[in-house]
């Protein structure tokens, strides 16, 4: 929301008639996020490809300062916005906490890509930090390897959206609404491997139980997939029942022209996978017979 | 005397087969024949390498080394392998020399006493498998940071959120039902620990690591100056968060003053482990990753990708090479990301000089236009995925359109070829005169530009310096031409070079390539008309998608416009070939071009290195991969 002159003089407090138009009444945690929202100076920060999404996002084509983040700071000191723009490996993260910490407060962290708000496609790799969320508390999440600058846009309009609703009144709101100075966010440690120091209690109870058995921390079992599945089959019923008759209308799609209709293409997808099953155990069974003939 | 030098002469210009013949001859006992099926090249016992490496530089006259690589045969031989390309700088095919050692305590002498290109490469080798290079002059790890447990490229080594050692995955085809990784880690992170891990005197010593390996012990170091002057020889970090490095790059930096002692870099900040994803991934699997390696030029990463599997695949029986159609498009696609690649390096290059940011608007705005059309008909801007074995993705639509538009953004729905040959005739010459008249005879910039940063031929061919880095130092290397790959013979352009290896011979090269893109597209624009209708799949239809690769290695580069692109694939399994990659290798130029970086900035300013820096090119996605 933006502060609209109009409105604000439409308000029940009386102001006197010569004044009107001059005067405007509002609250103090909406003239300051109106202030806070327009001046977001992202701090010039890139970490992977979708930096270079981010560059054209800056420049004259799409031009975020038009939206009020003005222009990109290389210090953290005048940083208002931090934007996770690729990958987070986990020998970045440290100096990136460290970065965090520096910013002055209020600060927003926007994770733009796939990468930074879940690892994305290089979530498996062994130096990757399968999300920035892990170690900072994350504002906005841009999807997208990498986000069009027009999504990029979107998710920072967004966030102006959420600061809109913050307010100083409120100390829970935002912790540096509230007293007294915030605690800065631990810096990880770069130890055989990466080290949160929250979980350090916790890796050290693993590390008790692990030595007795002398297997790699961190890995663990879980419940039976048929199991979870139900599981998962019983809630999603169980949502839709209280959710009361389906309106069908109301969920038709326009499927654009040339598609496969989506209840055709499911179809293929799963005979598809049926007979993947089926060439999966004839496989199986010839290696069994096989071994057996051995 | 005259004969000896006249043999030697001779001995230099020997065809591949000659030279190996040659080799083999004179030192029988040092080399064997590689005859594993599918490979080339020689074996080299390992404790004449270093011998036989100088035979091959000098003798043989490969003094190219293009890329060092280990590959970890655990399950196929046992043994780990050091696999050498190396090539003459006046062009022609590789000599390929492996050397083979033990899985434990692996060791294989450093050859940076002969190329010192090798440098980076061992380190990496050391940092991801594990081979020690005694001889090499700094063996510390590179990517991954001291103290890491493992060597994580090791085939028995697995990485935390470890499924299963090849995709598709059971769980998710024909499965289809998927945990989230987090949910079987007990720490909700890609985190494991050896469980001996002892917390109470737990302390992060990577950066004492980092300093220790660079001889610098304290931050500040007394020394008399020569007339007996007390002066600070300073530590200075620049990056990994540092405006001018071009992402996460960092280099740690002495200077005396104003002037750099030494620089040495750091690197490993974007280490996304593509090489391991890569071979849990099927072959198709991994164009899409490649797109992410230089993340401003994906189309010819593609490309080279596509041509080293497209090699081994010739070896099979069921081997259709791709149409000319689709060889023109792949040419033009390819040199379309040439001229934003450049764009892009001259731009952030007058960035780091000091003129910021006016420039480089203007060749975004240019690049805009050209990822207009790669959004059009690959699907997306930056990251296209279009080419594929033997073909491509799609051929060019009918019509550019798009729906996306910003409201400001002029509606786009243009005729393929009519927006085409516009870009290529008009728009585009007109930003490379645009460029040239504000830039080349700017006298600001020759200033700043002209001397500094010198690279000559000699150590520009023995750090294996590759792209404009290399032809600014005066060697005529261009992979286009000195090792031919598609249609590029029958294409009419000039290899660009200057000959004085400064930073502003470096962009001279560039601009000339830009002109020499613009060449190349001209002629490929009646190609395409000509071929128009024909299929971009040999048969006609797609074919090759998934493909069972025949057992073999090859190596497929490619010139890019960062330098040399080479991919190294090691196809093993059974008679059938594999699906998977058995090693999935990358030689970065980016990379490897980091190597002379300290011996360029030597004695120069600071204000420079971001300069030299800059105009080397680099992108992080491909030096850390
Ligand atoms: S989300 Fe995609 S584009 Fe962005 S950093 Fe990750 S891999 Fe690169």
């Amino acid at each position: 929301m933006d502060l609209n002159l109009q409105e604000l003089n439409a308000t029940e407090f009386p102001v006197p008639v010569e004044l009107e138009n001059n005067i405007a009444i509002t609250s103090l945690s909406q003239l300051y996020n109106w202030g806070r929202r327009n001046s977001m100076w992202p701090m010039l920060f890139g970490l992977a490809c979708c930096a270079i999404e981010m560059i054209a996002t800056a420049s004259s084509r799409f031009d975020f300062s038009r939206f009020g983040f003005e222009v990109m700071r290389a210090t953290p000191r005048q940083a208002d916005l931090m934007i996770v723009s690729g990958t987070v490996t986990k020998k970045m993260v440290v100096p990136i906490v460290r970065l965090y910490n520096q910013m002055p407060e209020p600060k927003y962290v926007l994770a733009m890509g796939a990468c930074a708000s879940g690892g994305g496609p290089f979530k498996e790799g062994y130096n990757v930090v399968s999300g920035m969320d892990k170690y900072l508390p994350v504002d906005v999440y841009v999807p997208g390897c990498p986000p069009t600058p027009q999504a990029l846009l979107f998710g920072m309009i967004a966030l102006q959206r959420k600061i809109d609703g913050q307010s100083i009144a409120n100390g829970d709101d935002v912790p540096w609404y509230g007293e007294g100075p915030a605690e800065p966010t631990p810096v990880p440690v770069l130890g055989p491997d990466i080290i949160d120091p929250r979980q350090m209690d916790m890796i050290r109870r693993q590390a008790e139980v692990a030595a007795s058995e002398m297997e790699l921390l961190g890995q663990r079992e879980l419940p039976a997939l048929t199991q979870l599945v139900a599981a998962k089959v019983e809630t999603a019923q169980a949502a839709t029942a209280e959710a009361g008759p389906l309106d069908e209308d109301a969920l038709s799609v326009v499927l654009p022209t040339g598609g496969t209709p989506w209840a055709e293409a499911e179809d293929i997808r799963e005979k598809r996978r049926l007979r993947a099953l089926a060439r999966k155990a004839l496989r199986a069974s010839r290696r069994a017979s096989q071994a057996e003939g051995e | 005397m005259e004969n000896l030098a006249a043999a030697e002469q001779s001995v230099a210009k020997l065809s591949i087969e000659d030279s190996i013949e040659y080799l083999k001859s004179n030192h029988s006992q040092a080399i064997k024949l590689d005859d594993r099926d599918g490979y080339q090249g020689v074996i080299v016992d390992s404790d004449q390498l270093l011998d036989i490496a100088r035979v091959i530089r000098d003798q043989l006259g490969f003094d190219y080394l293009s890329s060092a690589t280990a590959v970890d045969y655990l399950g196929e031989g046992d043994h780990m392998e050091m696999v050498y390309h190396a090539y003459r700088s006046s062009g022609g095919g590789a000599l390929v020399f492996k050397a083979q050692t033990d899985r434990d305590a692996a060791e294989i002498p450093s050859l940076v006493s002969v190329w010192r290109g090798a440098d980076f490469q061992e380190r990496e080798a050391w940092d991801l498998y594990g081979i020690r290079f005694p001889g090499h002059p700094n063996l510390a790890r590179i990517l991954m940071w001291e103290g890491f447990e493992g060597h994580p490229m090791r085939k028995d080594w697995r990485e935390a959120y470890y499924e299963e050692e090849r995709k598709p995955f059971d769980s998710r085809w024909p499965g289809g039902h998927v945990h989230r990784a987090e949910e079987k880690n007990v720490f909700g992170k890609n985190v494991s620990y050896p469980p001996d891990i002892d917390l109470n005197r737990l302390m992060d010593n990577s950066e004492e690591a980092v300093y220790s390996s660079l001889g610098l012990g304290v931050d500040v170091e007394r020394i008399m100056d020569k007339d007996g002057f007390e002066t600070n020889e300073l530590v200075v970090n620049m990056g990994p968060h540092h405006p001018s490095t071009h992402g996460v790059f960092r280099m740690v930096l002495t200077v005396d003053g104003e002037t750099v002692t030494s620089l040495e870099p750091v690197m490993g900040y974007l280490h996304r482990n593509h090489e391991k994803i890569g071979e849990r991934n099927t072959y198709l699997h991994n164009i899409p990753f490649t797109d992410r390696l230089d993340y401003i030029s994906s189309m010819g990463n593609n490309h080279g990708y596509v041509l080293a599997v497209e090699q081994l695949m010739s070896l099979g029986r069921k081997y259709n090479p791709p149409t000319y159609r689709c060889e023109a498009l792949r040419v033009m696609m390819v040199e379309l990301s040439r001229i934003v690649n450049h764009l892009w390096a001259i731009g952030f290059w007058l960035n780091d000089i000091g003129a910021f940011f006016t420039p480089v608007l203007y060749f975004i705005q240019e690049r805009e236009r050209i990822l207009d059309f790669f959004e059009a008909v690959a699907g997306s801007r930056m990251m296209c995925n279009y080419m594929r074995f033997g073909g491509l993705f799609g051929d060019l639509p009918e019509r550019i359109k798009s729906v996306s538009n910003l409201t400001n953004d002029r509606v786009r729905d243009y005729n393929t070829m009519q927006f085409l040959t516009e870009m290529i005739n008009e728009r585009i010459p007109r930003t490379i005169d645009e460029l040239e008249i504000l830039l080349t005879q700017n006298e600001i910039l020759i200033e700043r530009s002209m001397g500094v940063g010198i690279l000559s031929a000699e150590d520009a061919i023995n750090f294996s310096a590759a792209g404009p880095l290399l032809r600014g130092s005066g060697v005529a290397y261009d992979i286009r031409r000195a090792d031919p790959y598609s249609i590029y013979p029958e294409l009419d352009f000039d290899v660009a070079v200057e000959a004085e290896g400064d930073m502003y011979a470096r962009y001279r090269v560039r601009v000339t390539e830009l002109r020499e893109s613009v060449r190349i597209l001209k002629q490929i624009l009646p190609r395409l008309e000509a071929t128009a209708g024909e299929s971009i799949w040999a048969d006609g239809k797609p074919g090759a998608y998934a493909p069972r690769v025949p057992h073999g290695e090859s190596y497929g580069r490619v010139e890019n416009g960062k330098g040399e692109l080479g991919y190294y694939i090691v196809s093993a399994g059974g008679r059938g070939g594999s699906s998977n990659p058995w090693r999935y290798h990358v030689r970065a130029p980016s990379f490897i071009n980091l190597t002379p970086l300290g011996h360029m900035s030597k004695g120069y300013k600071v204000a420079d290195i971001v300069g030299i820096l800059g105009s080397i090119d680099i992108v992080l996605g491909e030096t850390d991969r």
